[in-house]
């Protein structure tokens, strides 16, 4: 039997979803979002291993291997001299945080061509909240691979306060949060796959090895190196492993967390910009789509 | 707001990109319990139209109402239930988290939710399977969740872009049936886009959308009467074959 005809008026109060976004609301759907990746970068494990064995790998094998050759002098936040693999890890957290920050914007890539992000998008939630859902999704999976960094650190004998790891904590955050950010405003130009392994590397392997990371940025200087030195200054990677460095140590840097919020606020802001304006989502790969 | 108004309205709703004409002013409604199955050959525009539905492409002019709101609006979105052409499930998670992630983004969860959920499921038949990973189903039961998740917050319009690429002929017709049953059972309003003729059969009235135009907007009998074709694929082909403009819109 054919139903009695409703119309828009007489339906409207049908559902039994709440009517406006409110905070449970915004709360259920970060949840889900945060649940979802989690489940993913569980369940890929080569993702999870390479999470850890990255860094590890550069631990074991570059900081130990050059412990000898590179000196490094007593520069804050350091009160006495330290070994190589003392003065890297902070860098090594920071590369932890941005390959997860770029792997998470290869996530958005990946849920754009296959058509996840039309789901996402047509969910009845403001698309700046959409993109911090998966900001802030992408940055716990970042600083879960920082602590298992860390505890790896710790086990080959590395000494780091272990106040430290409460101390960096927020800066972790804060760095993961910049460089998710990044990531999300670069996916906006990643249209496809394919093309993401050439445009990471001109953003991770630069913005890496001109910091801080692997050696003062004094290095630069007395190297004759001065546009590397000044083209480090202007990396706001080189201030959020500054930030994490300071507060592995209990000290706050003014400067570098002033920097990586206001990355974070300014990339953000074109992510956002760039999903409004780039709208719709990648079309699909068929030859059906109009 | 009018109470007699559609559940989905769309006025001289015109889309360019670069030049090219992908909606040329149409005109569409959708009312409570229709089931209208918007029939295009590929490059119709069939596809930019439902971008728009759902708040995924600014037009370029005219209006679209849904539920009394605008595209993109929350009200709006939630009275949606969409099925997309391409697949959108999370082939790597079981049913029920397909179901429980997109109750989540509606704003939904606790009791409601699971009930929802079972109703829906039991509807679809899937109850057994809705612990098995997506990526185990087969491409119909993979579209009966589609079809589940999008039924899941009680939307009163529902939009199936090509919902049935890539099915079998069986597969196609037991989903348009279904739909069909639930545009009268439950007062659904239901947009359909197809390029596949066989799929009109069941409709309410059929929109014929070609070239960015609206060729026809008719029931099946009156279509092909007003077409002296005896069936409805011979007035498809007549009426795209001819490229009719819309000043002659029958």
């Amino acid at each position: 039997m054919r139903a009695q005809p409703m119309t828009a008026e007489a339906i409207s109060g049908r559902t039994g979803t709440p009517s406006g976004f409110g905070a449970a609301h915004a709360a259920r759907a970060l949840g889900a979002i945060v649940q979802r990746d989690l489940f993913r970068f569980v369940h890929q494990r080569g993702r999870l291993v390479a999470a850890v064995v990255r860094p590890s790998l550069w631990l074991l094998v570059f900081a130990l291997g050059f412990r000898n050759v590179f000196g490094v002098s007593i520069i804050p936040p350091y009160e006495t001299y330290v070994e190589y693999q003392v003065y890297v890890v902070p860098g090594l957290l920071g590369m932890v945080l941005l390959f997860n920050g770029m792997q998470s914007s290869l996530a958005m890539v990946y849920d754009r061509e296959m058509g996840f992000m039309r789901l996402l998008l047509a969910a009845p939630l403001p698309r700046w909240y959409l993109l911090l859902s998966k900001l802030v999704s992408g940055t716990v999976l970042s600083v879960l691979q920082a602590f298992g960094f860390l505890a790896v650190a710790a086990a080959f004998g590395v000494d780091i306060p272990w106040m430290g790891w409460l101390w960096a904590l927020p800066a972790l955050l804060l760095v993961g949060m910049m460089l998710g950010a990044l990531g999300l405003a670069l996916s906006v130009h990643i249209r496809q796959i394919e093309n993401f392994a050439g445009a990471m590397n001109f953003v991770i392997f630069p913005m890496f090895f001109i910091s801080p990371a692997l050696y003062p940025l004094w290095r630069f200087e007395e190297a004759g190196a001065q546009i590397v030195h000044v083209a480090a200054q202007l990396n706001p990677f080189t201030y959020g492993v500054q930030l994490i460095r300071f507060t592995l140590y209990g000290q706050f840097h003014t400067l570098a967390a002033a920097v990586v919020g206001g990355c974070l606020v300014a990339f953000f802001a074109l992510a956002v910009a760039g999903y409004r304006l780039r709208s719709p989502p990648a079309a699909p790969r068929n030859p059906q789509s109009t | 707001m009018d109470s007699n108004r559609p559940l989905l309205e769309v006025t001289s709703l015109a889309k360019s990109y670069g030049g090219r004409t992908g909606l040329a002013g149409i005109d569409l409604a959708v009312g409570a319990g229709e089931f209208v199955v918007l029939l295009g050959p590929n490059g119709a525009g069939k596809t930019t139209l439902f971008n728009i539905l759902c708040g995924l492409l600014p037009p370029d002019a005219g209006e679209v109402r849904i539920g009394g709101g605008r595209p993109g609006d929350a009200g709006a979105r939630r009275a949606l239930g969409i099925v997309f052409q391409q697949p959108t499930l999370d082939l790597d998670l079981s049913v029920r988290a397909n179901l429980r992630f997109h109750g989540a983004l509606y704003g939904m969860g606790g009791r409601m939710l699971e009930s929802r959920m079972e109703e829906e499921l039991a509807r679809a038949g899937l109850v057994e399977a809705g612990r098995q990973v997506c990526r185990t189903l087969s491409g119909g039961n993979r579209r009966k969740v589609e079809l589940a998740r999008a039924l899941l917050h009680e939307p009163t319009v529902l939009l199936m872009d090509e919902a049935t690429a890539g099915l079998d002929h069986a597969s196609r017709r037991a989903l348009v049936e279904d739909v069909r049953r639930l545009a009268n059972r439950r007062g659904v309003g239901v947009l359909w886009a197809t390029h596949l003729v066989d799929e009109a059969s069941e409709a309410d009235r059929i929109v014929v959308l070609h070239e960015g135009r609206v060729l026809s907007d008719a029931a099946p009998a009156e279509f092909t009467f007003r077409t002296g074709k005896p069936t409805v694929d011979a007035a498809f082909l007549a009426i795209t074959k001819a490229g009719a403009p819309r000043e002659s819109t029958i």
